[in-house]
């Protein structure tokens, strides 16, 4: 059983998977296509563990932004096509290392707020599959661009108290089942907007805090399901903004995601021994951030970036 | 990414996912080709087949599909033979590839999107639906599909509902199931759809429901579906008015800043520099339109046409369960008033939810205007000394006689009958988690029921006997266990003014203010504000609060007490920014500046209007300071403190306590200490 944080095996797990030698397991080239939310991941877990100097920023900018298209979206990898989830992954790794001035910003925006649709929800591409990730996506990434004023906020926010469920928490779409995923982006979305006021916290905070295993100290989804690592976000982020953290026993969860850990190769998984990737690796990471570990930075529970980013953006004009 | 064992690979298997590799990065850069260069013939599209069948995820494939139908459908007559060939195809691609991965986004959106052009019977939807139910009756993807394909062919809520019942009846163990029929059962019920009367299927449905959790009390699967129950059964649609101050039958004193002299001990003494009181109306739920042509006041205060209307906390909502007007009134022109509120005078106030307040409520209060004698002392506000016995026979505590909140009219007798037989059937089950906190909630419901002045109270020790069983029983939810005790605690010491009175003094020194001691109760939590309106000195001190949420109701509150208790940052206490009267604030030997998470910043509203942060003389000469001090500067520069006692925290020091004083310039008692230059 693990007791500590082993940040140098993540450390390194990280870099190799950037590097181009892991390019090639099939595990791999069948991500291909999220690249833009993996850079994410592991630099967002770099930069929380103090080690965003371990990359080359000049080529990660530069990769970035050939995946923009002439839309203004981001792609998930170069040659694919434009989508709001790897435009947000975008937006948020050049504020990571302060480049949002590489942007035209205007054209970014643009194609964000062209997205939202006359109900106040928003579309993930011109495909226009409707959910309220995409929600989320639009108000986080817009508010880092400072372009909120682009989208009828009004609206957006509405929509999204329309997917409020009678149990308190969120679904992807009106009457869809309450899930935590989709909580953290409703309540992000709720969270950076200012209107909290509109979620019943104590209902809520009920509902997420009986999301902890007592056996194993993890974190589920929904009720009747198993304890997985990236919960410790979704949930505990989630608790955080509405302030019930209070409600759940922090030092079993810290234990879940130490014991979820590759002590030898670096990396977290889901659930104690099952296979590591980078998703599990920056959620645990992120979580253990909210649960103040030592040595990891602290990270913003709504705009998910580490908060001295969040407050040069937001303390500045 | 999820559920794979964790297994160290073969040499032979690392060798065989290479070449799947290889033989996928060719699909994929030959797909590339075709999608940048348009190219839709046989050919390519079988192509992109043969990649989603490998890789569902490989979203780009789908955006080319869809662009490769909608070429194809251009080229070909338009022929319903012809065009159904080509829709079938996709839909087959979908199906195969929902064998691949059946949570594909996807996969989904893309029968979505080929539906949508109108193919496919609503059979062969619901025989899929039924398959991959069958492989995971909890797959959302699933159940969010089935809406979209019951919203598409206008199948009814009754049949759909009947759907939920045969799921739960093959296994209770099915939280998507419980959901989807209280979103069902809820339209039903708003509708007063044929046989769905609430005084008849809300019983049914607790009848239903007890399966899923008599059977197996650890599955959540009907927690969430039984509160919500008693949500519906415990709460009126209609608005009501809980509670107001100046309470209907009271006297209060009003002057100006200063002393009066031998000032009176039965009644309230409000003193504002501003020439204004606060008249507060506390609605049970969250209303809108509340204004001066919906709320009438009439009396002989001069100047008080025309009334603005707040909610409180919030601003920039329209809803708000509290909101507060302020009466102007003029000192030096002693009288005495009756005034005259009308709340409900015109049809406008609506609740969030849509329901009208309808029934017009009237109540009536006695405003005697004083002049004062003497200015004001500067004198430090003590929390010990300078304390009288509340007097039993003070009037103030008609206050708590709050407003009847239901009546006749709200088919009380269904709503009683069905909570009694819930506690009577939770009251038999073994010490279980869920028997113990349902009972507790089911006490509490029934004590908010009883209107008979003689029983009221009764509940209490049972309900606390409870709470302190389950935080010992379920020790991981010890702190949401905790903080439902200490609300029904308040809720107890607020049943009565027998019990209140037992908290209540007065404060000699300031004309006799109305002084509460809640000190040294281990509360986690505030509650029962509604009844606590008339109060102006707060003694909160000792006890385990991380947040003043709920305070920001007491706009009579001038001193308040919150040493030795949990509050981790300034933004914890951003609904005091309301709480305009407030001159005296103890957050002394707190954990302010101890933790590096912030669980108030959000709740905060000050956050989102940053663009002022940093406009005024402080922010101009001090910008690192108010950045770095971001939530005790917006707090405190709202506020006019006198008296503001910091020590004990992380966060105090000299850099601290100098900003302080720039940010508050009349403050006068700094720590105990006089600050010199007022």
């Amino acid at each position: 059983m693990a007791d500590k944080l082993v940040a140098d095996k993540h450390l390194r797990y990280i870099l190799n998977l950037m590097a181009e030698k892991k390019k090639e397991s099939f595990e791999s080239v069948v991500m291909d296509h999220l690249r833009m939310n993996g850079a994410y991941w592991g630099l967002t877990t770099l930069s929380l563990l103090d080690k965003l100097g371990s990359v080359s920023e000049d080529e990660v900018v530069s990769w970035v932004m050939t995946c923009q298209h002439e839309s203004g979206g981001f792609a998930g990898n170069t040659g694919h096509d434009p989508h709001v989830l790897y435009t947000l992954s975008a937006v948020q790794i050049l504020a990571l290392f302060d480049k949002l001035n590489i942007l035209d910003v205007e054209k970014v925006s643009n194609y964000i707020a062209g997205l939202q649709n006359e109900d106040g929800s928003f579309s993930g591409d011109i495909w226009g599959e409707v959910d309220t990730r995409f929600s989320y996506i639009a108000i986080c990434c817009l508010s880092i661009l400072k372009c909120l004023d682009k989208i009828n906020v009004k609206k957006a926010v509405d929509y999204i108290v329309s997917c409020k469920n009678l149990d308190g928490g969120f679904g992807c779409s009106p009457g869809a089942e309450s899930h935590a995923g989709q909580i953290f982006c409703c309540v992000g979305a709720l969270a950076i907007t200012g209107n909290l006021h509109r979620v019943d916290k104590d209902l809520l905070g009920w509902w997420l805090c009986e999301r902890q295993d007592y056996e194993s100290g993890g974190l589920n989804g929904r009720p009747e399901k198993l304890p997985d690592v990236c919960y410790s976000w979704w949930v505990l982020s989630s608790l955080i903004m509405i302030d019930r953290v209070h409600w759940i026993e922090k030092a079993k969860l810290v234990k879940f995601i130490l014991d979820s850990q590759d002590m030898d190769n670096g990396g977290i998984s889901d659930r104690p021994s099952y296979t590591v990737d980078i998703f599990h690796t920056y959620f645990g990471v992120a979580g253990l951030s909210l649960l103040e570990y030592p040595g990891v930075k602290t990270i913003d529970p709504a705009y998910a970036l580490p908060v001295h980013v969040i407050n040069r953006i937001l303390f500045t004009k | 990414m999820h559920g794979r064992p964790r297994n160290a690979s073969k040499p032979e298997e690392e060798a065989a996912s290479a070449a799947k590799a290889v033989q996928l990065r060719s699909l994929q850069s030959q797909f590339m080709t075709n999608h940048h260069d348009k190219i839709y013939t046989n050919e390519a599209i079988e192509l992109s087949t043969k990649l989603l069948e490998i890789n569902p995820e490989a979203y780009t494939a789908w955006n080319y599909r869809k662009l490769a139908v909608e070429d194809r459908l251009a080229r070909i007559e338009p022929d319903p033979n012809l065009v159904s060939a080509i829709l079938d195809e996709e839909l087959r691609v979908v199906e195969s590839a929902l064998r691949q991965n059946f949570k594909s986004y996807g996969a989904w959106h893309h029968r979505k999107w080929v539906l949508s052009k109108g193919h496919s019977s609503v059979g062969n939807e619901l025989r899929l639906l039924e398959k991959f139910q069958k492989l995971d009756s909890r797959n959302f993807h699933a159940w969010n599909y089935r809406r979209f394909v019951v919203e598409l062919t206008n199948r009814s809520e009754q049949d759909e509902l009947q759907y939920t019942d045969d799921m739960i009846n093959n296994n209770f163990s099915n939280y998507s199931a419980w959901h989807n029929r209280s979103v069902l059962l809820s339209s039903l019920l708003a509708q007063n759809a044929d046989g769905f009367m609430p005084n008849i299927k809300i019983p049914e449905e607790y009848d239903f429901v007890h399966s899923a959790i008599f059977t197996e009390p650890d599955d959540q699967s009907g927690w969430f579906y039984h509160l919500w129950l008693l949500d519906q059964t415990l709460n009126v649609e209609t608005p009501l008015l809980t509670s107001s101050w100046p309470s209907h039958g009271s006297s209060i004193i009003l002057s100006g800043a200063g002393c009066l002299s031998g000032s009176s001990s039965m009644f309230t003494t409000f003193c504002s520099e501003s020439g204004s009181f606060p008249l507060i109306l506390y609605f049970d739920q969250a209303v809108g339109g509340v204004s001066s042509s919906t709320v009438t006041i009439d009396s002989e205060l001069k100047g008080n046409e025309g009334l603005v209307w707040e909610p409180i906390p919030n601003k920039n909502s329209q809803v708000s369960c509290v909101w507060v007007a302020r009466l102007k009134y003029v000192s030096s022109d002693p009288c005495e008033y009756k005034v005259k509120i009308r709340v409900g005078n015109s049809p406008g106030i609506v609740s969030s939810r849509g329901y009208n307040f309808n029934a017009p409520y009237e109540f009536v209060f006695t405003a005697h205007v004083h002049d004062t004698v003497e200015d004001s002392q500067e004198g430090i506000v003590s929390w010990t000394d300078g304390f009288d016995i509340w007097d039993a026979k003070s009037k103030d505590l008609n206050s708590l006689v709050t407003l009847d909140r239901l009546n006749a009219e709200m088919d009380f007798k269904w709503r009683q009958e069905a909570i009694d037989s819930e506690v009577e059937c939770f009251g038999i089950l073994p010490d279980s988690k869920i028997g113990k906190l349902t009972l507790a909630r089911l006490l509490m419901a029934r004590e908010a029921m009883v209107s008979d002045d003689a029983v009221k109270g009764v509940h209490y020790e049972e309900i606390l006997q409870l709470y302190n069983d389950l935080m010992a029983l379920d020790s991981s939810h010890y702190q949401y266990y905790k903080d439902e005790h200490s609300k029904a605690f308040l809720h107890k010491v607020t049943s009565s003014s027998e019990s209140l009175s037992r908290h209540l003094l007065r404060y000699r020194d300031m004309n006799n203010l109305v002084c509460l001691r809640l000190n040294n109760l281990s509360l986690s939590r505030i509650a029962s504000v509604e009844k606590l309106l008339f109060v102006q000195m707060l003694d909160l001190s000792h006890n385990e609060l991380h947040s003043t949420e709920g305070l920001e109701a007491m706009q009579l509150l001038s001193c308040l007490n919150l040493s030795h208790n949990r509050i981790r940052s300034f933004s914890a206490l951003d609904s005091l920014r309301h709480v305009k009267q407030l001159k005296v604030l103890d957050v002394s030997h707190n954990h302010i500046g101890k933790h590096s998470v912030d669980t108030t910043r959000y709740l905060c509203s000050s956050l989102l209007s940053n663009s002022e942060l940093g406009q005024d003389d402080v922010g101009k000469q001090n910008p690192g300071l108010v950045t770095k001090y971001w939530d005790a500067y917006c707090v405190l520069r709202d506020l006019n403190l006198k008296q503001l006692d910091i020590a004990g925290n992380e966060i105090a020091g000299e850099e601290f306590s100098s900003f302080v004083l720039q940010v508050v310039p009349k403050l006068v008692w700094l720590d105990g200490q006089k600050k010199l230059g007022n």
